[in-house]
Parts: structure tokens; C-alpha cells; sequence
């Protein structure tokens, strides 16, 4: 299934690649791709247990904290 | 933004005044270089060293932090300063850009409606559209934004499509008409009733496609993301090798004018200049091309268009207007309007496109006491009685086998041969007429260097083929049933050159199985039609089938852009790194090189929204 999460206060490119890749890499976690653009992250996930959201949020809070700005919003 | 805006002000301030007055005692130079740089690089020294307690050595603060703190180690204070001050412009800038395109697109994008009215217990609501159901009548008054799709019950207006299809002329709308949400409603107050949930409506799915296309990544934009995967940590480690090998193993000049090239290398090591332009680049274009009613459902699309080499039709409804209309009427011994008539009065009762097209062209009120009685004859056409006369409306074979002695007719299209009361009256042409717009559209393709244009169609080969000669295309292909178009585009995927694109542009309808096999589908007049806008990777709004160049034309635009920042970014940052190495570049130069390609490169980007 794919879910959708809004990355508030994503403003460095690089770190949007980082977070990809390491998403990517997360058990249950299929693809994942983010829009730097347009703030916006896509994950296909094997199931949607609450484990694998925590992993992936998790992943994108050390992620993101670049430059201090990073908070992840779910969106659907 | 305002804050760090300040500091690198009052920085810059401080680092002139150290710059220009050389004070009797160097330490106030000294101490006023320090200030200014802990103004603006406290918070990015502060940041790498939280960072390296949760495990991020290697991110750009650090790579900064140690270079500017190196430079003040070796006594280049100036430098160091320079270093972080130039480098926050750099960020402040790059956020800027950022924040205006994500804006620019978002305004451009302002479709979504805020509120519907809703019309309850004879009293008018005002709600979010996601609260309204489907068959609910609402009100939408002049200025206002349709919010859900409908039809309309009660009032006229115009209404103003170009948020969805670029299309500035308004179009009129009544009783019965269908409107789209995300239209303007200009002056008639409309009653509409609504037929699809706000999450199904077409605003909501324009919107969807344009806020998601940057998911699905260009290739440009995964060469970059490798490169700079690799780039931070070559440039590292060759710095570190700078550091160590030629003053201690090679014995070339001391420790301390390597160790501040090394130091050079870090300050040009970020590559986030690079990473951020190609994404707005990509983004600025998907923009525009929305802004001309053209969805592009992602940047590699965008991507392959700029390679389009063989653009291949659809015949009906793509390149003609898939409504068949009278071309011509040639009447014998009575005048052409009463020859219509008796047409169009004796296929009354037929709802054929033929029947319609004939009715349409009469264009007079049918009074349908005339009508005796009007018989469908299978394959050969109608027999009625109008006014007391029969009337024989068909092809050769109906009047042959009523021994009617009419002329025939060698022209294009359906003929339609009449007779009245067994006598001979005329005949009338009925062709499906092509797009005014399809002869500009072949032609602006062949200016864009397209080397092929080819037509696929069902239709007869006279047909068909009379409709390629006049719009010259290069290639057609008629009597092709379904899976024939299929084999067709197969074979022609095989023809196109390695880096070649195809492109397929059909209805969105009924051609999916073709949308899907060639690199690019193309579904015109995507407004209103979900089948199209779910098949297709670009959808055009209108049915226009000149946008295809406009979307050549945008593609490659951005491509250029893009590539351009590509080369010129890589390119500076290896001479600077070369030209460090041999100590002929200085930290001076390394840091006006690093902020400057971005800042060019960003403004280049900006670019492609235009």
C-alpha cells in the first residue's frame, strides 16, 4: 500500500536524497521517493503496521534535522 | 529568514571594518573577525557538533565548520570569516528561490475551492466541499469558483476554464450543461447539482497529478543524487590525502600550506547547489506546463519529451473532431434547404451520428405532425413519408434496388443520396471534418524536429488517408482494427532510433493498451474525461493537439536548463578543485566559486517556470 507524508521544513536537497535512500533501506518498506519540491514523501509499504510508521518517522526525524528545521507531518 | 538576514548584515559590517582599518594592534582585527564570524557561524559549529553525537559526521556543517576553524588555526582570518559569511548568503538565497517557486506554484495551482453552497431545507449552507453528497443542488454565484463537478438545473452563464486548460476564451454554459470544478463562473447566477463527491471531482484530481509528478524522478535528477552520494566524500578524502602525503611523504614545501588547500577543498565540498537546482528546474517546468493546460504526471516524462522522435495520431477525436458533420449538399431540381430538410425530417427518429450531424445542419425546429412514417432499412438507410412525399434517404444500394437513376458520387466520406417521391433530389457529403488545429500542430512538430508524424485509424483507407495528405503527415495507417494499432506502434518502436522517444496521442479512451506501450501517451482533451487522465503520463486539457509542441517546446527548455547546470556547476567546482591542488586557487576563490554557481544555477532554474 502507499501512504503519503507531508515533510514540513524540508529545505536542503541533499538531506531530501538522504532521507530517501535510508528510507528505502527500512524493513516493510518497498520504495520510497520524496518530491523536495513539493514537500512531499512516498512510501510503499509491505503492511501497514504501526512499527514500520515509527521506523520510517524515526528515520526521517534524524534525517531531517539539517538545519534544525526538519517535522514531519503525516498526511494520509 | 529576517533573522539570519540581520546577522549576516551586522557580520558583513564587522568583517569590512577588520578589512579596511589596519588598527596599531592586529589582536582588534583579530577579535573583530571573531565576532563577525560567531554571528553567523555559532549556530552551524553548534549544529555539527550535535550532529556528530547522533551519528552524522560527514554533513555539510561539519565539512564548514572545520574548514573555517582550520583557516583560524593557520592565521588566515579573513578567509575564515569570508568562508562562513559568503556561504550563510548562499543558504539564505537558496531557501528564498526555493520558497518563491514551492509559492509561484502553489498560486498557480490555486484552483482548490474553499466553499460551497449548499441548497438545504429551502435555506443555503455554506460548506467545505468535502461535506457536500452527490445529487445535493448547490449555488454558485458570478466570481465564484465551481467547487464540485455538476450539471447545472437552473441559470446561464459564462464560465472561465483557463485554471484547468490554459484557455483564456470563456465558455457558455445553461440547462443541462456539464461544469467542471475549478472553473470560474463570470456573470449568471447557477444552480448546479452535484455528481461527484469532492475527492472524485476534477479539481481534486488536477491537483493530485501536479503535486505528485516530482515523485517520479528524471533521470537527470538520479545521475545527481549519485553524484553527490559520491562527491562529498572523494573531495573529503582527497583533502585529507592533500593534508598528509606531500609535505610528509613527498617533502613538498610545509605542513601548512597543504593543510590550507585541504582546507580549500572542504569549503567546495557541499553539493547542494547542484542537488537543489535540478529538482526546481524540473518542478518549474511541470509548473508551466500546467499553466498552459498541459498535466505532465512526472519529470521523467518531462524528461523523454525533449527526446520525442516519432509522434504517432490517432485519427478521430484526436486529429479530426470526431464529430461528423455535412460538408456538402448537392441538390437536383430543388433548392439545397429543402433537400436538408427532407433529410433531416425523414432521419428524425434515428439517433445515428449521421442523423444528428444532418439535424444539426438543418438547424430549423422539426414538426414532427409531418412525419407519417419513417422506416430504418438495415445497410441501406431510411424510408419515410414527409409531407405526403416519400422520401428514400441511403446509399448505391438503396437506390438501385428502388431503380431510382441518381448520379454517383466519388467523394470522401459518407454520401447520403435522396429521393423524393422515386425521383432523384441530390446527395449529401457527410465527413468528419479535421481540426483547425491539427495542420499548426503537424507543422510546429516538424519544427521541433520530430522526425516522424504517423496516423493510426480504424477508418477507411480513402478516408484516412485523405486526412493524412491534407495535414501532410509522414506515415499512415488505416482499416486497423484494436490490436492492429497495437502491432503498429510495436513495429514502430523498433524503427525509432536508441535515444528516441515515441509518443502516442489518442482520446485516453479507448486506446490504452497503446498509451501504455509507447514512452510517452498522450490523452487529448483530458478535461472532464478520468479514463483519459488515468491511462495517460501527459494529459492535454484541451483538445488542442498543437500543445504537444508547446510541451516539446517546455520539455526541452528545462532539459537545457538543466543540463546547462549540470556541466557548469560540475565544471567550476573541479577547476577550483584543480586549481587548489596546484596552489594556484585560493579559499577566496573557492568560496565566490561555491556561492556563486549556486546562485546563478538557482536563478537559471527559476527559469523554467516561465
Amino acid at each position: 500500500m502507499e501512504k503519503n507524508f507531508k515533510l514540513k521544513g524540508l529545505v536542503c536537497a541533499n538531506c531530501a536524497a538522504k532521507i530517501e535512500e535510508r528510507v528505502k533501506k527500512i524493513d516493510g518498506v518497498e520504495d520510497a521517493s520524496i518530491s523536495f519540491m513539493a514537500q512531499k514523501m512516498f512510501v510503499k509499504i509491505n503492511s501497514d503496521d504501526d512499527e514500520t510508521l515509527k521506523k520510517i518517522k524515526k528515520t526521517v526525524k534524524k534525517e531531517a534535522r539539517c538545519k534544525g528545521r526538519g517535522n514531519l507531518r503525516r498526511m494520509l | 529568514m529576517k533573522k539570519s538576514l540581520i546577522q549576516i548584515i551586522i557580520s558583513f559590517i564587522l568583517f569590512l571594518i577588520a578589512m579596511a582599518i589596519p588598527f596599531e594592534n592586529d589582536l582588534i582585527n583579530k577579535i573583530l573577525f571573531v565576532i563577525a564570524y560567531l554571528i553567523v557561524g555559532l549556530e552551524i559549529v553548534w549544529k555539527a557538533i550535535r550532529n556528530i553525537f547522533r551519528g552524522k559526521v560527514f554533513d555539510e556543517h561539519f565539512l564548514m565548520s572545520i574548514a573555517t576553524i582550520g583557516a583560524f588555526v593557520i592565521g588566515e582570518f579573513p578567509e575564515a570569516v569570508a568562508v562562513m559569511l559568503f556561504y550563510q548568503v548562499g543558504e539564505l538565497f537558496q531557501d528564498y528561490a526555493v520558497d518563491k517557486s514551492r509559492k509561484s506554484i502553489a498560486s498557480l495551482m490555486d484552483i482548490r475551492p474553499d466553499v460551497a453552497y449548499v441548497k438545504r431545507n429551502d435555506k443555503i449552507e455554506k460548506l467545505s466541499p468535502e461535506e457536500v453528497e452527490i445529487g445535493e443542488n448547490i449555488v454558485v454565484k458570478p466570481g465564484e469558483k465551481i467547487p464540485l463537478d455538476g450539471t447545472i438545473v437552473e441559470g446561464s452563464s459564462m464560465v472561465d476554464t483557463s485554471a484547468l486548460t490554459g484557455e483564456s476564451l470563456p465558455r457558455e454554459v445553461g440547462i443541462g450543461d456539464e461544469v467542471l470544478s475549478g472553473c470560474i463562473n463570470k456573470n449568471g447566477l447557477l444552480t448546479i447539482k452535484v455528481e461527484k463527491e469532492f475527492g472524485e471531482s476534477t479539481v481534486s484530481k488536477i491537483l493530485y497529478l501536479v503535486e505528485n509528478a516530482s515523485s517520479k524522478k528524471s533521470k537527470s535528477e538520479n545521475f545527481i543524487t549519485k553524484f553527490a552520494k559520491y562527491y562529498t566524500p572523494i573531495v573529503v578524502i582527497i583533502a585529507v590525502l592533500l593534508a598528509i602525503i606531500p609535505p610528509f611523504v613527498l617533502n613538498l614545501g610545509e605542513f601548512r600550506q597543504w593543510l590550507y588547500r585541504a582546507l580549500t577543498f572542504l569549503v567546495v565540498s557541499c553539493p547542494c547547489a547542484l542537488v537543489i537546482s535540478i529538482p526546481l528546474g524540473f518542478f518549474g517546468g511541470i509548473g508551466g506546463a500546467s499553466k498552459k493546460g498541459i498535466l505532465i504526471k512526472g519529470s521523467n516524462y518531462l524528461e523523454a519529451l525533449s527526446s520525442a522522435e516519432i509522434v504517432v495520431f490517432d485519427k478521430t477525436g484526436t486529429l479530426t473532431e470526431g464529430v461528423f458533420e455535412v460538408q456538402k449538399v448537392e441538390a437536383n431540381e430543388i433548392s439545397k434547404e429543402e433537400l436538408l430538410k427532407y433529410a433531416a425530417y425523414g432521419e428524425y427518429n434515428s439517433n445515428h451520428p449521421i442523423s444528428i450531424s444532418l439535424r444539426n445542419a438543418y438547424g430549423k425546429e422539426i414538426d414532427q405532425s409531418k412525419i407519417l412514417y419513417a422506416e430504418e432499412l438495415a445497410g441501406r438507410g431510411i424510408i419515410a413519408k414527409v409531407e405526403g412525399k416519400e422520401i428514400l434517404i441511403g446509399n448505391d444500394k438503396l437506390m438501385k434496388e428502388k431503380n431510382i437513376s441518381y448520379i454517383h458520387c466519388n467523394e470522401i466520406g459518407t454520401i447520403l443520396y435522396v429521393a423524393i417521391d422515386n425521383k432523384y433530389a441530390g446527395y449529401i457529403l457527410i465527413a468528419d471534418k479535421i481540426k483547425e488545429d491539427s495542420f499548426k500542430a503537424i507543422k510546429t512538430l516538424k519544427q521541433n524536429n520530430i522526425k516522424e508524424t504517423v496516423m493510426l485509424t480504424g477508418d477507411k483507407k480513402e478516408v484516412g488517408e485523405k486526412v493524412a495528405s491534407e495535414l501532410k503527415l509522414d506515415k499512415t495507417y488505416t482499416e486497423l482494427l484494436p490490436d492492429g494499432k497495437v502491432q503498429k506502434v510495436e513495429e514502430l518502436m523498433k524503427e525509432k532510433s536508441e535515444k528516441g522517444k515515441l509518443v502516442f496521442v489518442g482520446d485516453g479512451i479507448n486506446d490504452a493498451p497503446v498509451l501504455a506501450l509507447s514512452d510517452i501517451g498522450i490523452a487529448m482533451g483530458g478535461l472532464g474525461s478520468d479514463a483519459a487522465i488515468e491511462a495517460a503520463d501527459v494529459v492535454i486539457m484541451t483538445d488542442e493537439p498543437s500543445k504537444i509542441s508547446t510541451a516539446i517546446k517546455i520539455s526541452k527548455k528545462t532539459m537545457k536548463i538543466v543540463k546547462q547546470n549540470i556541466i557548469f556547476a560540475i565544471t567550476v567546482k573541479v577547476l577550483v578543485l584543480i586549481l587548489t591542488a596546484f596552489g594556484i586557487g585560493t579559499m577566496w576563490e573557492a568560496v565566490f566559486a561555491d556561492v556563486g554557481v549556486s546562485v546563478l544555477a538557482i536563478i537559471n532554474s527559476l527559469r523554467a517556470l516561465k
